[in-house]
């Protein structure tokens, strides 16, 4: 569904900034009766600069340290957010009203707008950031960052800005697909957990580090879960997608459109 | 100030460091067995916590802290050795078969997940256990005709040759008997060839094979080993929790065993057990808090007058009690161990061992690491 990477940071918490995202336009929407629209905007922004507060302030001090590390710093972190989330809003279940109403025929198919939104949501969001990570000088200087800070950091690229950046912009996606989804898992403080699970499993099925590869393993474990769903026994439409990851990587680590070979000495 | 000077390469590879240290260890030995006898039911209880997760700590040190192989998913391992242990209990199997039934049935499944893991590194690895770790937890709860899903499975207490292990001291023994083994076993791997591999693996992979390990074997070994003390300490733990279901093992469990070595200390033994006393020992310790900071914060604030003292405590006491507080209270210490103190419990107690014994000549560039800033995989 989501999980852009072309940074390999790795963002266990990802799925809990989905969650906060969702809760934050809720309050917008809900509680401060403001347009969808802008609490779109505001989860996005609001998300986004909590991405980049929370690289200053924890996550730059593991930079050099193993990848293991900022694994469990974002484990950590999304405790941390869980609790910190039900605490605050409590463990009911929310659900944000959208502009999306009614349905529409397409081609015999009907579609209700609500799906139609986040297909649409999920199609610009993609483009987006691939266009950005291929086609400007930011965001080629971030995956030249992600790949080799000391070098990145020769050819005068502020890296440590390009960080805060890739946080915020990893949060503030995480944020946007989090009120994307909200209408059809509804909120509670374990919805990230569930779609972060799915979301790295489509990641590693298109390969970490492509995003054509993260929507397409995104496509493919969706239609997995629904045939699973309809065709086998109960119980296997949740299994059914890991499952297919664990054979995948088994086969084939590198995933369907990545790359990946060894460090030559 | 101790010198110690090494004249031979056997000296490195004793069990015991020499005799000083391994007078301290009869002396904790000493300790471990009199405990029972001067501490209530209750804390007897609570110190089998701390073994049981000893074990598992031990467990999860070797794949994690000496091999380098990121689980998320030893709760998995957990869950089946519980599971098949109680399952074969049921069905009147001897103690001791059932017990060795399960662990080679929890080695196996390590084995399983061990073999995708060959050609894995690092956050795929990660992904790969926690994929089985999710698959694994729907099986418990699907398959009722073994695990009773959902409805919970009782698990009856040891009874070993004919000796029941009926109550919290007797049980205290057993466990600590299986830490003991557990930890001479290991001990035993580590400093022979097979531990040295792993220890290669997690330095460099490229450097371990280019000195002859065979990365498949030695990292299925380690998975294997890893997976089959998994599976004693799910015996045990059958047993301590008396009642099986299948949301004790989710990733949450997981997770808490990677604090434990995470907190403990990566790469030492000791660090299993230091994080295996924390783990265990802070939900009862946050419980005691919960309850005794509003009363005691109550009674300042009637003493010295000031009602806001009062009002804080209720206000901790009120945060404490809140459902899934335990989780983040977890999670906040990971990241503060992360940041402040990567080396865990165990380096921070070498480092105060290495102030007194080196007193006036301290530096704390002796423990500073080798940073790297390339990281990526995508060498193209």
């Amino acid at each position: 569904m989501l999980i852009y990477k072309a940074t390999e940071l790795v963002n266990f918490a990802q799925g809990d900034l989905l969650m906060l995202g969702a809760f934050v336009a809720y309050m917008a929407v809900v509680w401060w009766g403001l347009d969808y629209w802008a609490a779109f905007a505001i989860a996005v922004v609001t998300i986004g600069a909590f991405g980049a507060l929370l690289d200053k302030l924890v996550l730059r001090q593991v930079i050099g340290q193993p990848q293991f590390a900022v694994v469990m710093l974002t484990i950590g972190l999304g405790a941390m957010f869980r609790t910190f989330a039900s605490v605050t809003w409590g463990s009911e279940i929310y659900t944000l009203p959208t502009p999306f109403g009614g349905v529409t025929q397409v081609g015999g198919v009907t579609l209700s707008h609500q799906y139609l939104s986040i297909i649409i949501g999920t199609l610009i969001l993609c483009g987006a950031l691939y266009a950005f990570f291929n086609h400007t000088r930011l965001g080629v200087a971030m995956q030249a960052t992600s790949q080799n800070q000391l070098a990145a950091y020769y050819m005068g690229i502020p890296v440590k800005m390009i960080f805060s950046l890739i946080w915020a912009i990893s949060a503030g996606v995480a944020a946007a697909a989090g009120v994307l989804l909200a209408p059809v898992t509804l909120i509670d403080i374990n919805m990230g957990l569930a779609v972060a699970l799915k979301a790295f499993a489509a990641a590693v099925l298109g390969g970490f580090g492509s995003i054509p590869g993260a929507l397409v393993g995104g496509i493919v474990i969706g239609l997995i879960e629904l045939y699973a769903g309809a065709t086998l026994p109960d119980g296997f439409k949740d299994t059914a997608p890991y499952i297919v990851l664990l054979v995948m990587l088994a086969v084939r680590p590198q995933g369907l459109f990545g790359m990946m070979t060894r460090k030559k000495v | 100030m101790r010198f110690q000077f090494k004249t031979s390469y056997d000296q490195d590879i004793r069990l015991f460091r020499d005799r000083v240290s391994a007078s301290w260890y009869g002396l904790l030995a000493v300790a471990a067995l009199a405990l029972p006898v001067m501490l209530s039911e209750y804390y007897v209880g609570e110190t089998t916590w701390v073994f049981i997760y000893a074990i598992g700590g031990i467990s999860l040190m070797v794949l994690v802290g000496y091999t380098g192989l990121v689980s998320l998913g030893h709760a998995a391992f957990l869950g089946i050795g519980a599971y098949a242990h109680a399952f074969f209990l049921q069905h009147g199997m001897p103690w001791v078969v059932s017990l060795v039934l399960a662990v080679l049935i929890t080695t196996a499944s390590g084995l399983v997940v061990g073999l995708p893991a060959l050609r894995m590194t690092g956050i795929y690895l990660a992904i790969a256990t926690l994929a089985f770790a999710v698959i694994i937890q729907e099986v418990f709860s699907r398959w009722e005709s073994v695990t009773h899903g959902f409805a919970g499975m009782p698990v009856a207490k040891p009874v070993i040759f004919g000796v029941p292990f009926e109550d919290d001291r007797s049980f205290y023994y057993l466990c600590l008997l299986f830490l003991v083994l557990a930890l001479w076993l290991t001990r035993n791997l580590l400093r022979s060839p097979t531990g040295r591999a792993w220890i290669a693996i997690r330095d460099s992979e490229i450097a371990a094979q280019s000195m002859g390990v065979n990365l498949a074997i030695y990292k299925s070994m380690a998975f294997a080993y890893s997976a089959a003390l998994m599976g004693l300490t799910g015996a045990l733990f059958a047993h301590k929790i008396a009642y099986l279901a299948p949301d004790i093992f989710t990733i949450l469990l997981s997770i808490q065993f990677l604090l434990l070595v995470i907190v403990g200390g990566l790469g030492s033994l000791h660090g299993a057990v230091f994080g295996a006393i924390f783990v265990a020992l802070l939900p009862p310790v946050i419980a005691i808090l919960r309850d005794s900071i509003p009363d005691s914060m109550a009674d300042a604030a009637s003493t010295t007058g000031i009602a806001a003292i009062g009002v804080v405590g209720e206000l901790i006491g009120n945060f404490l009690k809140k459902p899934g507080v335990e989780a983040g209270i977890f999670g906040l210490i990971l990241v503060l161990v992360i940041l402040l103190e990567p080396l865990g419990i165990y380096g921070r107690w070498l480092k105060i061992r290495l102030f007194f014994s080196t007193f006036p000549m301290y530096k704390a560039a002796t423990f500073k690491r080798q940073k790297s800033y390339m990281r990526s995989e995508r060498l193209r």
